[in-house]
């Protein structure tokens, strides 16, 4: 009996023990595991930043309303997609990303206004966003001021580069003149017709693009127009491209304007397939608007096309339309927002530390391999090493891809003989 | 108070003190220096309700046009301020370094002579009040001599509106372009960007936004003020009665086209930034609308709806990303539709009779009292 009572005081406390010693290891791991993933905020984050122990806050700042919020949701949502994905690996240093999204309405200023919220008021500790090169003038000052980091995903026109600011998109050398180099080959183009909206973007990639064809194409611009944002009527132009009949017509017009201009353009019964037209404005989104059927045969020349065969690009690719729906397409921006916050968790990892300085020093040379445009580096000048790609516009509003850059093209956001 | 008491009644004097409590004591206490900055840009708005309530409530002349002004002014200021951050040493960058870094960009090699003389404050200041005020005037006496108002006077502001944005954007190198002027730095060697420098051009704006209450109030006061409202009412009569109603309106368009300018210039200084986009039809109808939220008949009322209305843009589009200019423009649809006064009209409608009843009954009893007390000691 007293054996039996004995025993049964014993085995729960054998159990417990047995439990306690089991767990013992396990204890000893926890911790040592846990310091390895998420090393101690104070350590990481020195400046103040939203960063708890478990947690990051991160901004997104875009459009969603107004004008513009047609060309940037796309990156808004690939900027989610890339955050989710992130938090499904693990996260950044142990913590899950947060994020807080402010609508710039289409409006600079108000893009100013909420940028410095994000920074001042969250504390967040990157802003992926801006879309336009006017928002971006407006929001360059705050983050210099309250020392953020920005990444910007858009194409744009170089002559900027911030310890403040990673551009993710190309700048305006990188995305026209190997395109400009193919097309001269290839359709042995001497004289070029260019057409943009007139503001900063078109006119300096135009700049850029006339000094090239001018001085190392040997080649003639026999027409330079522009037009205001969101024009409609393009029927002289395209009567002074008749008469005018240019190898190639170079387009950078921009948002809405581009529906009317190639439908105008089709309706005038200029052929695409016999007239090349070279567009640096044009992605899958902008397709969605204007119909594969009206711009089929132009070439564009971006550094992403949805159509692109790699492994990446697939995966990339699905995991999008499973998050917002088959139907969606995914344009250059919309891939170059993808890589912002996959680059920032990269350079924090290598940097081991939240605080802005320490990421704006180690960005250079950070590389993603996952990148669904293949590969893409930072350079020191805070750009992106990556390839020209030139595609042809199909029916079905998908690029096929013609030529690519053997390699990667150097960014130079202030070209020497280009200004 | 007797003075204040004369060029206020008691309803506009309690106003007066609740706005200068609000501004001057209660948001610098219990708001951080980003939401007072905020609050600083709504007030650049104020001004122009100022001005709307002059020429609109009073005068009734609608201008879909204020924007004109508040962007002539704020331009005027941020010439200043672009020319001050583009010194030799800031711009070594540019091919042609001490211009502003859009005219780098837009090839253009000297700066334009209508830029020269902005170097100088003084001109600047000038500038704020003489270019929109000549302008107002200029439209103002092509129009109102011809007899053109009402409907055909407020079309033709908003085709200016529209013609000077296109005029801004289209001069790109001249005008900054759709950028519009950004990375505006000092004020005569002084950084208007840092926290103590906002506070203080947050006093400063205070300051001023009271004094144009007390032109505004003065030009109501009046015989002039009287006129307006007379105009308004039956512009004929007061015609026969041998005033040139044209020069009264003349008058009226060109004041608030300057307290726009003052709030414009204000709104370059504290938001660091200028922008065609405040400049066009659609900030120019925004205008009106909080004047008319406000309540277009009440100086205080649309100061209020300038504040309320933009600090509830600012919220409603924090909490709801997406949804947020629905919101707005429900809100505007049923103030309009409900209280056709504004605020200041559903203010003096309910509140402001429970008040004087208040009062009333409390002077009654104050009466009585001083009866009962024989000796006349005053209470208190």
């Amino acid at each position: 009996m007293s054996d039996e009572a004995n025993k049964g005081l014993l085995s729960p406390l054998r159990r417990k023990l047995l439990m306690g010693m089991a767990a013992v290891p396990a204890i000893t791991m926890l911790p040592r595991a846990s310091f390895a993933q998420a090393p101690a905020t104070s350590a990481v984050n020195t400046t103040g930043l939203a960063v708890t122990d478990t947690e990051v806050t991160v901004g997104i700042l875009h459009s969603a309303t107004g004008t513009m919020a047609i060309s940037e949701t796309g990156s808004i949502q690939a900027e989610k997609l890339a955050i989710e994905q992130i938090n499904a690996a693990g996260g950044v240093l142990g913590r899950k990303i947060k994020f807080i999204q402010e609508d710039g309405a289409s409006d600079w200023p108000t893009f100013a206004e909420k940028a410095k919220k994000l920074l001042v008021n969250d504390k967040v500790a990157a802003i992926m966003g801006c879309w336009t090169s006017a928002s971006r003038k407006a929001v360059l000052p705050v983050v210099e001021q309250y020392n953020g980091m920005l990444y910007y995903p858009t194409f744009y026109e170089g002559l900027e580069q911030s310890k403040n600011v990673i551009y993710t998109g190309q700048e305006a050398t990188q995305q026209i003149l190997a395109g400009l180099n193919w097309i001269a080959k290839e359709k042995g183009a001497k004289s070029f017709f260019f057409i943009g909206s007139d503001y900063i973007w078109p006119r300096t990639s135009n700049k850029i693009a006339r000094k090239h064809v001018e001085n190392v194409l040997k080649g003639k611009v026999v027409g330079e127009e522009y037009y205001a944002l969101g024009s409609t009527q393009f029927n002289s132009v395209i009567n002074k491209i008749k008469l005018t009949k240019p190898d190639v017509i170079f387009t950078d017009v921009v948002g809405g304007s581009n529906v009317a201009f190639y439908k105008q353009l089709k309706a005038a019964g200029v052929d695409l397939a016999k007239q090349p037209l070279l567009t640096i404005s044009v992605t899958e989104d902008e397709i969605d608007g204007i119909g594969g059927e009206n711009i089929a045969g132009a070439y564009a020349c971006m550094k992403y096309f949805q159509s692109l065969d790699n492994a990446n690009n697939k995966a990339f690719a699905s995991a999008f339309k499973k998050m917002w729906g088959e139907k969606t397409v995914i344009g250059d921006v919309t891939q170059a927002a993808y890589l912002g916050p996959w680059l920032w968790k990269l350079t924090v990892e290598k940097a081991g530390s939240f605080d802005v300085d320490k990421i704006a020093a180690a960005s250079p040379g950070v590389e993603f391999k996952g990148a669904p445009e293949g590969y893409v580096r930072i350079h020191e000048n805070h750009h992106l090493w990556s390839k020209t790609r030139v595609g042809r516009a199909k029916l079905d509003g998908q690029f096929e891809l013609i030529y690519e850059t053997a390699d990667l093209v150097e960014p130079d956001p202030f070209p020497k003989g280009y200004q | 108070m007797i003075i204040n008491s004369r060029f206020f009644n008691r309803s506009e004097l309690m106003g007066f003190i609740a706005l200068a409590a609000v501004l001057f004591v209660i948001l610098p206490l219990t708001l951080d220096v980003f939401r007072l900055n905020l609050v600083a840009k709504y007030l650049t708005y104020a001004f122009v309700a100022i001005g709307l309530v002059l020429c609109w409530g009073y005068g009734g002349i609608l201008s879909l046009g204020q924007g004109v002004f508040f962007g002539l002014g704020g331009y005027c200021m941020a010439m200043f301020l672009k020319l001050e951050a583009s010194s030799v040493e800031n711009t070594k960058i540019q091919s042609t370094p001490g211009i502003p870094d859009f005219m780098d960009w837009n090839q253009i090699t000297a700066l334009p002579f209508f830029w020269q003389p902005f170097h100088s404050l003084t001109f600047t200041i000038l500038a704020i009040i003489l270019v929109p005020g000549l302008f107002a005037l200029i439209i103002g006496t092509a129009m109102f001599k011809r007899r053109v108002g009402g409907t055909y006077f407020a079309i033709i502001t908003q085709a200016v509106a529209a013609i000077l944005t296109i005029l801004i954007v289209g001069q790109q190198g001249y005008t900054g372009g759709i950028n519009g002027m950004t990375d505006l730095r000092t004020l005569k060697g002084w950084d208007i960007r840092p926290d103590h420098a906002k506070i203080i051009l947050y006093f400063v704006e205070v300051v001023l936004l009271f004094a144009c209450i007390g032109i505004a109030q003065f030009i109501r006061l009046t015989k002039l003020g009287r006129i307006l409202v007379a105009m308004r009412e039956q512009e004929d009569r007061v015609r026969f009665s041998g005033y040139s109603v044209a020069n009264f309106k003349i008058f009226a368009f060109c004041m608030a086209a300057i307290f726009a300018a003052i709030g414009g210039a204000m709104f370059a200084l504290n938001v660091g930034f200028m922008s065609p986009s405040f400049v066009g039809i659609v900030p120019s109808i925004e205008m009106v609308i909080y004047t008319a939220v406000g309540g277009r008949m009440s100086i205080f009322g649309a100061i209020w709806g300038a504040i309320l209305v933009n600090f509830a843009k600012t919220s409603l589009s924090e909490s709801f990303p997406q949804l947020w200019l629905f919101g707005l423009g429900a809100l505007f649809i049923a103030v309009v539709l409900a209280f056709p006064n504004g605020l200041s009209g559903l203010w003096a409608d309910y509140v402001q009779p429970r008040i004087d009843r208040l009062f009333a009954s409390r002077k009654a009893k104050a009466d009585w009292a001083d009866n009962s007390v024989a000796d006349g000691a005053p209470a208190e």
